[in-house]
């Protein structure tokens, strides 16, 4: 059998690429991790992805592959073990759904609160709203993906990290425990589990990266 | 009640897609036209949280978001005309470019057309660059999917009947044959391909709602 070669192309500071880390490791495959030293794009990414020019970027024998959700359902399909989707397609339909909402409708509220200068706690609010939202897809499971982590969990769960450090930069609640008792139980257990932790980047450095780009982003003093 | 449902709308590119993946599959549907202004209580109750057209219910479970939809089609009725190519890689070349037609081509082809006079330069030259990119992938194939229609040519449906409309109700001309030869060409075979053909709008009434359309906001 020839010899399979699997590349990520990532930033230590994107959740998106830790979706992507998240699931390769859940999988068991083995890869070779390159860090694209962001913003000054490698030469390798833009010729990888010359639509969106931006990491995660998946390469496997030589064929580039990017966005991060996109790129899990590639996994799931190209390595058999440890299912990340349902096997009912109404169940994956859902997974997906749940999915698009959270890219759409969550992440760009949290980005919201976290750029804005003015109208963070207007944002976060909605953001919440949002948030709350995904404990109907949760349905008391310890996952969302049921007993074992699925597609959703590893689509949503960085929101418990970097969640956090935007509350903390910007001064918002976005993860209340007694709003969304279901989220913050989920999120305490997911990130807890080993080959997730693993994964997940130094919190002090993250912390200290983001106050850098919120800085910039508000064109704030402090 | 009939085991397939799909709320959707008339003049939709969105809720003609599905359309036109039953017909594909040759599954039996009822269909129920939605009066955006005034939503039905079994929409809100299908799809609340996007409040949304199309919605397809099978066996009393609603699934929304065309390119959900599609997908859930796909594999539920999967002995014939599949939409998605059989190879991991390739399905997920279809998918990017599925996704990459939603994000970023109709909103921008929408705007080249819509857009006030000083605008509307900037939205051309980007509506311009995502023609070329689909141009390059097309290459020489018939469709996106090879030699029969798939998930790529369904997403493009809107490039494929919708924007000739709009672009004469508008005047703004974008995909011309000159420009974009094999696309271009690829827009006439897809609207005279059989499972298309019988699930478009009717040509008139969609041209003469882009017209009013268009009349508005000339005005202002």
């Amino acid at each position: 059998m020839a010899e399979e070669s699997v590349k990520l192309l990532g930033y230590w500071a994107s959740p998106f690429a830790l979706r992507v880390k998240w699931a390769l490791k859940l999988k068991g495959v083995h890869y070779e991790y390159v860090e694209e030293n962001l913003p000054n794009k490698s030469p390798l990414l833009l010729r990888y992805n010359p639509v969106y020019k931006k990491i995660p970027v998946l390469v496997h024998n030589g064929k580039p592959l990017a966005e991060s959700l996109l790129i899990i359902e590639y996994i799931d399909e190209a390595w058999k073990q440890n299912p990340l989707l349902p096997d009912d397609p109404y169940e994956r339909a859902n997974a997906r759904l749940w999915a698009k909402f959270f890219d759409e409708k969550c992440v760009p509220e949290v980005m919201g609160a976290f750029a804005s200068k003015g109208e963070e706690q207007e944002k976060a609010a909605k953001a919440r709203e949002n948030l709350k939202m995904l404990e109907r897809a949760l349905e008391g499971k310890p996952f969302f993906g049921g007993d074992k982590i699925g597609f959703l969990d590893i689509a949503v769960g960085w929101i418990g990290i970097w969640g956090r450090i935007v509350e903390e930069i910007a001064g918002v609640s976005l993860i209340d425990a007694e709003t969304m008792p279901l989220l913050t139980a989920w999120l305490n257990n997911f990130l807890e589990v080993p080959v997730i932790k693993a994964c997940i980047p130094s919190w002090h450095e993250l912390l200290e990266h983001n106050k850098g780009f919120h800085k910039i982003l508000t064109g704030s003093s402090t | 009640m009939a085991q397939v449902q799909l709320f959707g709308l008339w003049g939709s590119p969105f809720s003609c897609r599905v359309e036109i993946a039953l017909k594909l599959k040759g599954v039996e549907y009822e269909y129920i036209e939605e009066d955006l202004s005034n939503k039905s209580p079994l929409l809100l109750q299908y799809n609340p949280i996007h409040k949304k057209v199309p919605v397809l219910v099978h066996k009393r479970k609603p699934i929304a978001e065309s390119l959900v939809i599609l997908e859930y089609i796909d594999e539920t009725w999967n002995e014939r005309n599949p939409i998605l190519p059989h190879d991991p890689y390739e399905r997920a070349t279809a998918r990017f470019w599925a996704k990459f037609i939603d994000e970023k081509c109709i909103f921008a082809l929408w705007k080249a057309c819509w857009s006030e006079e000083k605008e509307r330069e900037e939205a051309a030259r980007e509506a311009c660059e995502h023609l070329q990119t689909l141009e390059d992938v097309l290459k020489d194939k018939r469709f996106f999917g090879g030699d029969m229609i798939g998930l790529v040519d369904i997403v493009a449906n809107f490039m494929g009947f919708w924007l000739g409309i709009i672009e004469e109700a508008t005047g703004v001309k974008l995909l011309t044959e000159e420009k974009y030869p094999k696309l271009y060409k690829w827009s006439e075979e897809f609207v005279n391909c059989s499972a298309i053909k019988e699930n478009l709008p009717p040509r008139d009434k969609l041209l003469a709602y882009m017209r009013a359309r268009y009349g508005v906001s000339i005005t202002y």
